[in-house]
């Protein structure tokens, strides 16, 4: 017998289900008076660094409808490109910048927007820097685990071209699904669950 | 984010997720899942600086009563009606090790089963002392404790007669956005565990057992609330000084 390694097993995840609302934006599902507002509503304000961007989009199932109570989370460094984190070891970031927000697919069309602002390039493990881009988790009522993939820009096919992620994409074709659409300042992306138009997914 | 700043920094990539603990993206018992799911295989690459990374939040987010579900949405001198428990536990990870400032958001029906949310529509009536959300942070051992009543069970449209057990709906962030964590928690002895098509997507008896919270009767408060004890565990990272960071991330 060898020694035993005593690592545990990590929690397991369940469906934010269809009232995710009430714990991680109550005030935009009608549950108003506990907290003054919800958290991650908003990333930037008047002295937050770099090119003011809105991005715009909606989470689509298998028969090509818009889920209209997902929940989306984003994450992304600076201008400068470095992240608001205690395990950024490269500098301090924007402190004018979160870098972290939420935002639910609304509940008419499917719509979620975000106010943020362009974020730098930051390095791969090996040094390589990585193209400008935005993590998405989104969570829903049908999904049993939070999907990770990444935005994109349009405007960046120089460093997209040398990004490491989507250098792993084996069928070429589909790392276009992480790139927006739309032009400065108004990006769009579509994430879709299922079928033709699949956005890459990331096990990362 | 300031009162984190004394901690030292962990900057290691996190241990792969075994996804055959998890529950898989498809899973037809649950019928949402179907055109939720993806259907090619995910892309997979060690954590970047963009997921070792992740937001922490400090105490100046919480209001005084956000962990405490009794009392946070009741009028003064009231509060919500049910079995009044405490809900409490430590944040881990894989490693076994603390995960200190842990934000940790939770959701649930009340007593009887019903949603405080516009789409909710179940005949149960509203309690109108009880909103059902809560939040709060874990302290430098990773500990974290809410009081709240346990909430009912309910049915939902999946099957003709699915209803889900008593839940409470936990979000968590660690320290790095791969570790970010939605679950459900479980109450111990609850025989519709067993009956639930959500619970039945966790193919591994064990990692369904990890969702149930027993009964923590030595920190029962006498004449006043139960106790349940509910640790999480997030994905541990690499401890090996042996990294190929060149860029010092």
């Amino acid at each position: 017998m060898a020694q035993d390694l005593g690592y545990l097993k990590e929690t397991p995840s369940q469906t934010a289900g269809p009232y995710v609302h009430i714990g991680l934006t109550p005030n935009f599902g009608g549950l108003s008076g506990v907290y003054q507002r919800d958290l991650g509503s908003a990333m930037v304000n008047d002295q937050t660094l770099g090119e003011r961007i809105t991005v715009t989009g909606r989470v689509i199932d298998g028969t090509g409808a818009p889920l209209k109570d997902a929940l989306i989370e984003i994450w992304q460094a600076d201008a400068a490109g470095l992240y608001n984190s205690p395990s950024e070891m490269r500098g301090a970031a924007d402190p004018n910048f979160t870098g972290w927000a939420r935002c639910p697919t609304s509940a008419e069309d499917g719509i979620f927007v975000f106010e943020t602002i362009k974020p730098g390039r930051v390095p791969f493990k090996d040094g390589r820097l990585m193209a400008p881009h935005i993590t998405f988790w989104i969570v829903a009522r049908g999904i049993n685990i939070g999907l990770h993939t990444r935005l994109y820009f349009p405007d960046e096919a120089a460093a997209n071209a040398e990004d490491p992620l989507l250098a792993r994409i084996e069928h070429r074709h589909r790392a276009e699904t992480l790139v927006a659409g739309g032009q400065a300042p108004n990006y769009v992306f579509d994430i879709h669950l299922q079928g033709e138009k699949e956005t890459v997914f990331l096990d990362i | 984010m300031s009162d984190t700043e004394n901690r030292r920094p962990e900057t290691g990539a996190f241990f792969q997720r075994d996804r055959n603990w998890h529950p898989p993206a498809f899973a037809p018992g649950y019928k949402t899942s179907v055109l939720r799911s993806p259907q090619k295989a995910l892309l997979s690459l060690d954590s970047t600086i963009s997921e070792i990374t992740g937001p922490v939040f400090g105490h100046s987010v919480l209001g005084e009563l956000d962990n405490d579900l009794i009392h946070n949405f009741a009028k003064a001198g009231e509060s919500a009606i049910g079995e009044r428990i405490i809900v409490h536990g430590r944040v881990l990870d894989e490693r076994g090790r603390p995960v200190a400032g842990a934000l940790l958001e939770f959701w649930q029906a009340n007593a009887g089963g019903r949603y405080r949310h516009k789409k909710e529509s179940y005949l149960a009536p509203l309690d109108p002392n009880f909103g059902g959300c809560g939040r709060t942070i874990t302290d430098e051992n990773g500990y974290y404790c809410f009081r709240t009543i346990r909430p009912g069970a309910y049915p939902w449209p999946n099957g003709v007669n699915d209803w889900r057990p008593a839940h409470i709906h936990f979000s968590i962030f660690g320290h790095g956005f791969a570790q970010r964590l939605i679950t459900q928690m479980y109450f111990e002895g609850d025989p519709m565990i067993w009956k639930c098509p959500i619970v039945g997507t966790i193919p591994d008896r064990g990692a369904i057992e990890q969702l149930i919270a027993p009964l923590d009767w030595a920190n029962t408060i006498p004449m006043d609330a139960r106790a349940y004890k509910f640790d999480i565990v997030l994905r541990g990272r690499r401890s090996t000084l042996f990294e190929n960071r060149p860029e010092g991330n």
